[in-house]
C-alpha cells in the first residue's frame, strides 16, 4: 500500500536553513547537509529547500547547498523558490534536485510547467500554490504571499495539472508557522479536484495534525518544517504515532 | 567497469552520486559498440516510454548481444520496462524484449484515493529468494513514480500493489531490474543497487579464476 509522506522542508538563505512564522520574523536553525541527515535518519520521506531570498547571488549558494545536500542523502530532493525560467530549473537539476517546484512563475508563464515537465517528466514539476481563505474560496498569491494572483486555489490546481504539473505543493498562509493545524478543508478542496498527489503545507503543530490532514484533508503528503526543526517532534516519533493510529507510513 | 547507459532519458546525477558512495567504478560508453569492454550495464530513465527509442537500432543490438554473454545488467524505472517487449505508453517504439510481456497503464481509483502517477513509498512483495534482493527487510518500501507498469510473471521477484498489482522487481539469470528508484530509496534502494555490485564482482571474480586455470 501507498503510504502517506512525510516531508521535511528546509527554508535557506545564505546557505542556512531559517524558518518564519507568516512569512516573516526568520529564525537561524542551522546547516542544510547536517538537517538533512538527521531527517534521513529519523526517517523523513522527502527533503525540500526552499530559497527564500533567491536574488541572483543566492543562486550560487543555493547550487551549493543542493549539491551538499544530495550528496548526504538517498531521497527525493526539491528545490523550490525563485525558479522563474527553464535554466534556473536546469540549475537546480543539475546541482542534484529530484524535483523543482514553481510558484510565481507557472502562474505567470504557465507554459513552463509544460516546458519543464516535457524535458524532465511531469514527475519532476511540483507546483505549489500560496493560498488563504477568502469567502468560500481560497485566493491565490505570489510573490512569496504579497501579491494576490487573482485565482482560486482549486481551479488553478486542475489547470497545473492538465499542463503537466505531476504535484501540487499547497501552503495555507493562514496556518503558515502558527501551528495551529493544516488547512484541512482547502487541502481536501484541492485533493479531490485534481488527480495527481497533493502535498499539504502550513500550521503542523502537533502529531494529531498530520493524522487529520491525511484523513480528513486527503493530503496525499504533509510538510512541515520548523516543527522539525527545532526538535520539537521527531519524525520517527511523529511515524510511530500515526502508524498506531492506522495511517500507512513507511517505518 | 559499469557502463551507465545515458540516453537522455532524465537526469543521471543522483544514480552516479548512488554509485559513486557505493565505490563503483563506472562510466557513460559513447558508442554502441562500447558496451562489450564493460562488467555490467544500467539503462537508467524516467519520463515517456518514447524516450527509449533513441536506444532503438545500434544501441539495442549491442546491449542484446552483451546481455545474450552474460555481462550483467540493471534497469530502472523506464530501463527496466524497456526490458520488456514494449509499452502501451509508445506502442511504435520496441523494448530490448529479453523478459516477455507488456507494460501497461496503471489504472488507479480515484474514489479510493489511488492516484495515478503513483508517487511515493510502497512496499515490496517478495516472491521467492532473490540475489537482489538479499539483506533487505520482507516488505521494505522504496521510492516510486511512475504511471505505467510490467505485469507479474515468471521474472517477477518482487511485486507492489497500487490498485494494480505489478512486477517492481525482476531477475531473470543476469537481468535485474527495478520499477523504483533505489538512489532515491534511502538505506533500501542503496542495498539494492549494491546487490547489483555483489554479482557483478562475483562474476569478474568468476571469469578471473577461469582464465588464469586455463
Amino acid at each position: 500500500m501507498l503510504t502517506k509522506r512525510i516531508i521535511a522542508c528546509m527554508d535557506v538563505r545564505d546557505g542556512q536553513v531559517v524558518k518564519g512564522v507568516q512569512f516573516q520574523q526568520l529564525r537561524h536553525a542551522g546547516d542544510p547537509a547536517e538537517l538533512a541527515q538527521r531527517y534521513n535518519v529519523e526517517g523523513i520521506d522527502e527533503v525540500v529547500v526552499l530559497d527564500i531570498t533567491a536574488t541572483l547571488e543566492s543562486r550560487q549558494a543555493l547550487a551549493r547547498t543542493i549539491s551538499a545536500v544530495a550528496h548526504r542523502i538517498f531521497l527525493p530532493l526539491t528545490v523550490g523558490g525563485g525558479i522563474r525560467k527553464e535554466d534556473d530549473a536546469a540549475a537546480a537539476v543539475d546541482a542534484g534536485a529530484d524535483k523543482v517546484s514553481i510558484n510565481t512563475a507557472a502562474l505567470s508563464r504557465p507554459d513552463l510547467i509544460t516546458t519543464l515537465a516535457r524535458r524532465y517528466g511531469s514527475q519532476a514539476v511540483i507546483v505549489a500554490i500560496d493560498a488563504k481563505r477568502r469567502g468560500n474560496g481560497f485566493a491565490v498569491y505570489v510573490r512569496s504571499g504579497t501579491s494576490d494572483a487573482a485565482r482560486d486555489a482549486v481551479e488553478w490546481a486542475r489547470e497545473a495539472e492538465s499542463r503537466g504539473a505531476g504535484e501540487i505543493l499547497l501552503t495555507s498562509m493562514d496556518r503558515d508557522g502558527t501551528r495551529s493545524g493544516f488547512d484541512c478543508e482547502m487541502t481536501a478542496a484541492v485533493a479531490n479536484a485534481v488527480n495527481i498527489p497533493v502535498i499539504a503545507s502550513g500550521g503542523a503543530g502537533d502529531l494529531d495534525h498530520f493524522y487529520d490532514v491525511f484523513t480528513s484533508g486527503r493530503a496525499d503528503a504533509a510538510l512541515a518544517a520548523s516543527i522539525f526543526h527545532y526538535d520539537d517532534t521527531s519524525v520517527s516519533e511523529l511515524k510511530k504515532h500515526l502508524n498506531a493510529r492506522n495511517i500507512p507510513v513507511r517505518m | 567497469m559499469i557502463a551507465l547507459i545515458d540516453y537522455g532519458a532524465g537526469n543521471l546525477t543522483s544514480v552516479r552520486k548512488a554509485l559513486t558512495a557505493l565505490g563503483a567504478d563506472f562510466a557513460t560508453p559513447a558508442r554502441p559498440e562500447d558496451c562489450a569492454q564493460f562488467s555490467a550495464l544500467i539503462v537508467p530513465g524516467v519520463g515517456n516510454f518514447a524516450a527509449t527509442a533513441a536506444l532503438v537500432g545500434p544501441w539495442r543490438d549491442a546491449i542484446a548481444e552483451t546481455v545474450r554473454g552474460g555481462t550483467p545488467l540493471l534497469g530502472i524505472c523506464l530501463g527496466m520496462q524497456w526490458l520488456f517487449e514494449g509499452s502501451d505508453e509508445a506502442p511504435e517504439v520496441l523494448g530490448l524484449g529479453v523478459l516477455e510481456g507488456r507494460v501497461t497503464r496503471l489504472r488507479g481509483d480515484a474514489e479510493a484515493g489511488l492516484k495515478i502517477p503513483h508517487v511515493g513509498w510502497n512496499a515490496l512483495d517478495f516472491r521467492g529468494t532473490a540475489r537482489i534482493l538479499s539483506g533487505l527487510e520482507p516488505h521494505a518500501h522504496v521510492y516510486f513514480t511512475h504511471s505505467y507498469a510490467a505485469p507479474v510473471t515468471d521474472a517477477c521477484v518482487a511485486a507492489t500493489t497500487h490498485g494494480d498489482t505489478f512486477a517492481s522487481v525482476v531477475e531473470r539469470d543476469n537481468i535485474f531490474g527495478v520499477q523504483f528508484h533505489p538512489e532515491k530509496s534511502s538505506d533500501a534502494g542503496l542495498q539494492i543497487i549494491r546487490n547489483f555490485l555483489a554479482v557483478t564482482r562475483g562474476l569478474s571474480a568468476a571469469a578471473r579464476g577461469a582464465e588464469a586455470e586455463c
